[in-house]
């Protein structure tokens, strides 16, 4: 057993000299491959944390949300709809939701306007999110005007800013008065944007949306397993951006790993060559090369991953943080709680590692298996 | 047998990267804790104003809120306008557009 570990070792040895005679080329190899790694892990890890926080916040949102349609478009609840829910057996809680958009030409952002029921504010003040506040530049106190859409101009003072630790959800909030509300998009009393509804008993809830289909048939009612659904969907790996990137990455290394198997180099031949014809075995040749390529792909796979959760974890995935931001002027600031998915970090491991590792071996094989002359004139 | 030899090094380097790979799944625990304050606090308010969406693409309504956008949202500022907006391009349509009112109603019995 010593003996084969000695063995390995001076292989090692012997591939760690081989390398450094072709420094530039193994430290451009490294550098390339671990950068496919970075990329993919980042992608990785950042959309793994995303989907979770998504689906871990949002256990809370009401359980239905009935929206109602006019034409295809989304429109307003006429009075005398929840009055009708009330009836219906399993609901335990049903409220009229009132939000909207609104886009701030001053810092041509858009904003989500919403009556905080369980928050009475008086008339004239809102509560701003944390991104808003820094957007706007305001603070407690400072007066804010917004032009509503019928041309008048309404004042605020800020009561209060929403905590920065939950920018994630509330960075574009103003929460102000029902009464403000209402006057500030001119919404007639009665009229909710939709309804939001708690059903006690999970097992009901598909039961009680398909009776509110029915008994209101201009109606879309909205599941929060659907709400969880599409923010599971969003950045999954076989979807959207996450899927270009990847494909993008993995035909990097496809091309690296192509190279790598279409030939060997005339150097490395002529390498293979003399170990051959100074006695080395066709089965230490492939075990030089497979410590050679084992060393590189765990190196660019240790170090691409690291560079990664440091990248996401620590500094806020600042180079992801453009492709999510596009035209917004508003963007949350947000930690994510790491969550590390094992299977996925196997599956980054096994495409990275092991194709490579593959690929470097048929070509030597082919090489080591000729005759050494033949190499040394080829 | 020399210290400083490479295959010794080259491990004791390879030990070092799998000890920070596991030092970093520590480090995510403790990040874990940390931050769960902050988890806490959105949780809440996710409950107290009824939220259903995060707050991760403000430029257009249908990509703040994609869980309650419509299909035609997409398409709003121009009949032919096609989606110009990058988020478009990062979000798929919401997963309740994909014909689940349809089997709602199939499946809802007409009432007495």
């Amino acid at each position: 057993m010593n003996a084969w570990i000695e063995k390995q070792k001076y292989l090692i040895d012997f591939t760690l000299a081989s390398l450094a005679r072709r420094k530039a080329k193994s430290l451009g190899l490294l550098l390339v491959y671990s950068l496919i790694v970075f990329l993919l892990a980042s992608v990785m890890l950042f959309t793994h944390a995303l989907r979770h926080a998504a689906n871990e916040f949002l256990a809370g949102a009401p359980e239905i949300v009935l929206q109602r349609m006019v034409a295809g478009r989304h429109d307003l609840i006429p009075p005398g709809y929840l009055e009708r829910i009330g009836r219906l057996r399993g609901v335990q809680e049903k409220q009229g939701r009132l939000w909207g958009y609104y886009y701030d030409p001053v810092v041509k952002a858009n904003y989500t306007f919403m009556v905080a029921d369980d928050r009475p504010l008086a008339p004239g003040k809102l509560v701003v999110g944390a991104g808003l506040a820094r957007t706007r530049g305001v603070a407690p106190g400072n007066l804010i005007s917004f032009r509503a859409y019928s041309g008048k101009l309404f004042t605020f003072s800020i009561a209060d800013i929403l905590p920065a630790k939950s920018e994630l959800v509330s960075a574009d909030l103003v929460l102000l008065s029902e009464a403000d509300f209402r006057a500030f998009f001119d919404i007639p009393p009665g009229h909710y944007t939709d309804i939001t509804l708690r059903v006690a008993n999970p097992l009901e809830v598909r039961n009680i949306a398909g009776k509110l289909a029915q008994q209101f048939p201009d109606s879309r009612p909205i599941l929060r397993e659907e709400i969880l659904r599409t923010y599971d969907s969003i950045f999954s790996w076989r979807e959207g951006i996450v899927l270009a990137l990847a494909t993008l990455a993995l035909l990097a290394f496809a091309i690296l790993a192509w190279e790598k198997a279409s030939g060997l180099s005339a150097d490395e031949r002529r390498e293979i060559g003399i170990l051959k014809a100074i006695g080395w075995e066709t089965g230490d040749v492939l075990r030089m090369k497979f410590w050679e390529g084992a060393l590189l792909s765990l190196s660019a796979f240790l170090l691409g991953y690291l560079a990664a959760y440091v990248h996401v974890f620590h500094f806020a995935a600042s180079f992801l943080s453009p492709v999510l931001k596009g035209w917004a002027v508003l963007y949350p600031r947000f930690e994510l709680s790491p969550v590390i998915d094992g299977l996925q970090v196997t599956t980054l491991f096994f495409f990275t590692v092991f194709p490579y590792a593959a690929a470097t071996l048929v070509p030597i094989w082919r090489t080591a298996i000729t005759d050494p002359d033949a190499v040394l004139r080829g | 047998m020399p210290a400083s030899r490479p295959s010794h090094l080259a491990l004791a380097l390879l030990c070092c990267g799998g000890a920070l790979f596991a030092l970093s799944l520590a480090d995510a625990a403790r990040l874990r804790q940390q931050r769960a304050d902050s988890g806490r606090e959105m949780q809440a308010l996710v409950r107290q104003l009824q939220l259903t969406d995060l707050c991760l693409f403000t430029e257009a309504r249908y990509a703040r809120h994609p869980s309650q956008a419509d299909l035609h949202s997409a398409f709003q500022d121009h009949p032919l306008a096609l989606e110009h907006f990058p988020s478009g391009s990062l979000l798929l349509p919401p997963a309740n557009l994909s014909g689940h009112h349809e089997r709602l109603d199939r499946e809802a019995e007409v009432p007495d």
